[in-house]
């Protein structure tokens, strides 16, 4: 019997939205003040999604304090307090759009979670604006 | 005396950063949110004001008014931007939330018609921290 388990994350970053081929007036047209050059920020709540069997050793499908100690060394510590464009390898050439960063942070756990349990990560950029990878 | 609220919002990057001080006093003090290259917020706005109800209209302010006044003169100089780079109102200040609070209601305070006293201005700059500033 499948269970999927969540946990929820936080970190505050700076970024911007731009396309190094393009010129301003076009970054300025696609990604409007998103674009500005001085950046701005966000406080990114992360959902984490993680479904398989419950063990019947434990009752667990996975151990929810394993997991958030997986995700603030490995998401949280990278990107936590930091400009996402400028201190972090994985946006050095990739637009830290969120659905960039959700496909980022799936990337970087993935190995840490077990092959058969499915991983599902929810990534709020603002209260009003999510994105969620794999989408279902 | 009856209290009006209306909520904005705006996202922005800043650090915490003395320039009086060296790099590793910053960090010393601010730690995390001293990094050079600025982090940010979705930061989320309480602006209180108060007063009698008008007996003709019973609101004390039109707050779509108060919207417009708030949005032209904070959330248009503060949203996707830089508080340290960006904000004139904030050029020389340390870019905490208390100072932004202190900032905000300066701003506004002579937008607002006679009759129409700022109360509270409340700023999240997290869901979990918060400052009030009341004047």
């Amino acid at each position: 019997m499948k269970v999927s388990v969540f946990r929820r994350e936080h970190f505050n970053a700076a970024h911007r939205l731009f396309n190094p081929a393009w010129d301003d007036a076009t970054n300025e047209k696609i990604f409007g003040k998103c674009s500005l050059p001085h950046y701005h920020g966000h406080n990114y709540e992360l959902e984490i999604k993680v479904t398989g069997e419950v063990d019947p050793q434990t009752g667990f499908v996975m151990d929810l304090k394993v997991l958030s100690e997986l995700v603030a060394e490995n998401v949280i510590g990278k990107f936590d307090h930091r400009n996402l464009n400028l201190d972090t390898d994985e946006f050095k050439h990739t637009n830290p759009t969120a659905e960039n960063i959700a496909i980022a942070i799936y990337n970087i756990l993935r190995p840490h979670i077990r092959s058969d349990h499915d991983l599902v990560i929810r990534l709020y950029e603002t209260p009003r604006n999510f994105v969620e990878y794999p989408s279902s | 005396m009856v209290y009006l609220t209306r909520i904005e919002h705006f996202n922005a990057a800043h650090k915490l950063f003395n320039p009086a001080w060296t790099e590793a006093q910053n960090e010393a003090v601010f730690g995390k949110c001293a990094n050079k290259n600025w982090h940010g917020h979705n930061y989320e706005l309480y602006i209180t004001v108060k007063g009698e109800p008008d007996p003709d209209t019973g609101l004390v302010y039109d707050v779509k008014k108060l919207s417009e006044i708030i949005k032209d003169h904070i959330i248009e100089k503060l949203d996707h931007r830089n508080l340290n780079e960006d904000v004139a109102f904030m050029k020389g200040k340390l870019c905490s939330t208390e100072n932004l609070a202190i900032a905000i209601w300066n701003e506004l305070g002579p937008h607002l018609p006679g009759g129409v006293l700022l109360h509270c201005i409340k700023l999240y700059e997290t869901p979990r921290i918060y400052v009030e500033y009341f004047g």
